[in-house]
């Protein structure tokens, strides 16, 4: 198979791929800093629930994760597969990296909020901001700042997360490639694939590097 | 007239008595310097003063506005000097923005820091920033400007230099609180001195009167502090 033909036969998996990675991070970033105000609320019995589902994310292999999304509401609920929209498995998968990735932002983000020194939200309270100026104004910028590097590890493994979706056989990139490789009996289709998460993931970091050298301009 | 009136203020921390029963007021245009051993609630009286703690019991009345200029300074570290300055006037106070920027240059001038206004805070030195925070807390317009000893986090060459700006409020006849442990300041710059000790008023009155050498607590206190 020529080499264009393959990329040509890659190409709609690339596209699953790219849409799984962009919708999670979309979804996951937001709802991980509301998972961190769950965190780290007054309220316990928040705390406590926040803390036991980060755990549970964080303690169980995504993979597990995403077969019980796909298949828990035929064993559990008993509904029945066929009565599920059909880009079920899609949304499965969608569902499944948003809630695991808000789970490891969230106490990325903890790590991060903890790390502002009291005084900042002191002086912002003496200067008569408000809570949510104080924490949009003041408080967020600074921590994008402290979190950038631990969010740019876990953004680069979600690039090579997204092959996961091929276990409830949502055909992205990964699961192209294997069908073309023992379709062909050929080992091409699995380089291809690793040069394009190779590419991607390349240009992530760099995308975040640029990012971080914008902040670059003060020192917590 | 009394811009802040401190009546019966009690404060424990777990069984920890740290101010008992403080009264006092401050007039306005008047400098009240606080003095007093370590750990004996002259933070706690400040931060109680400015809201930053809640008092168990007693009353804290206001006939104006105020402002607290901090020992480690807190400015924000990703806002420039300007910006430092002006954000809370803009966004608080809603106030208009030429003469809020006019007022900013104003005060960064008479801080002998009017070409840092573009910098971050990291790129001055620690007497620098605390200038900045000055400016900062004045921007506000403030009745009174609190100080929890302004010149602790500096080296001390650099002490002089925050002494002298809170000097020249004094003669611009600034209402000031101010806790420190620069004895001879307290002295000179103050109208009224407090000196706590265990959470109560030991003496309260003039420079001269505090620092009498009949007041034998003070002058142990000053003689264990060597100047
Ligand atoms: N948030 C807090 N929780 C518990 N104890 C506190 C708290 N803040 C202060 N204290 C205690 O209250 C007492 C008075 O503290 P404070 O900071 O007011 O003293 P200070 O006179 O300002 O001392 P220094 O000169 O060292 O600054 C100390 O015993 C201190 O340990
Ligand atoms: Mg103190």
């Amino acid at each position: 198979m020529s080499l264009i033909r393959l990329i040509q036969e890659l190409s709609s998996g690339m596209l699953v791929t790219l849409e799984i990675f962009f919708l999670t991070l979309i979804f996951s970033l937001p709802l991980g800093l509301l998972v961190s105000f769950g965190r780290m609320s007054k309220f316990t019995p928040l705390r406590l629930v926040v803390k036991v589902y980060i755990s549970i994310m964080r303690g169980t292999p995504l993979m597990l994760q995403l077969m019980v999304i796909y298949f828990g509401p035929y064993f559990i609920f008993k509904v029945n597969m066929s009565n599920l929209p059909t880009n079920y498995r899609f949304y499965a998968v969608i569902i499944g990296f948003v809630i695991n990735y808000a789970a490891y932002f969230a106490e990325i983000f903890r790590g991060g909020i903890e790390s502002i020194p009291e005084g900042q939200y002191e002086a912002a309270k003496v200067l008569g901001y408000s809570k949510a100026q104080t924490f949009f104004r003041i408080i967020l910028l600074q921590v994008i700042k402290n979190v950038l590097p631990s969010v740019t590890n876990e953004v680069i493994t979600l690039v090579k997360d997204t092959s996961l979706a091929f276990v409830i056989a949502v055909t992205e990139m990964f699961t192209l490639a294997k069908q073309l490789a023992s379709a062909e009996v050929s080992m091409t289709p699995y380089i291809a694939a690793g040069v394009f998460y190779y590419v991607f993931n390349y240009v992530v970091a760099f995308i975040m590097e640029k990012c971080e050298k914008k902040l670059n301009y003060f020192k917590a | 007239m009394s811009l802040l009136e401190v009546k019966n203020l009690k404060k424990t921390f777990g069984n920890n008595e740290v101010l008992k029963d403080i009264s006092f007021t401050v007039d306005k245009g008047e400098v009240l310097g606080i003095i007093g051993p370590s750990g004996s609630g002259k933070s706690t009286l400040l931060r109680c003063a400015t809201n930053l703690e809640h008092q168990d019991s007693g009353t804290i009345k206001y006939n104006g506005t105020f402002g607290l200029v901090f020992q480690n300074f807190n400015l924000f570290p990703h806002y420039s000097v300007l910006k430092n300055i002006i954000d809370a006037p803009l966004v608080v106070q809603k106030r208009d923005k030429k003469e809020v920027l006019d007022k900013a240059r104003e005060l960064l001038k008479k801080m002998g820091l009017a070409d840092k206004e573009n910098a971050y805070p990291y790129q001055l030195s620690g007497g620098q920033q605390q200038r900045v925070s000055i400016a900062r807390a004045l921007a506000m317009n403030p009745d009174i400007l609190f100080f929890d000893e302004p010149t602790s986090a500096l080296d001390p060459e650099l002490t002089g230099e925050i002494l002298k700006v809170i000097r020249d409020l004094a003669a611009d006849h600034m209402t000031m609180v101010i806790v420190t442990h620069e004895m001879n300041f307290a002295r000179d710059v103050s109208d009224k001195v407090i000196f706590m000790e265990n959470g109560v008023i030991d003496s309260y009155g003039t420079p001269d009167e505090v620092f009498a050498r009949e007041n034998n607590r003070v002058q142990e206190f000053i003689g264990r502090f060597g100047n």
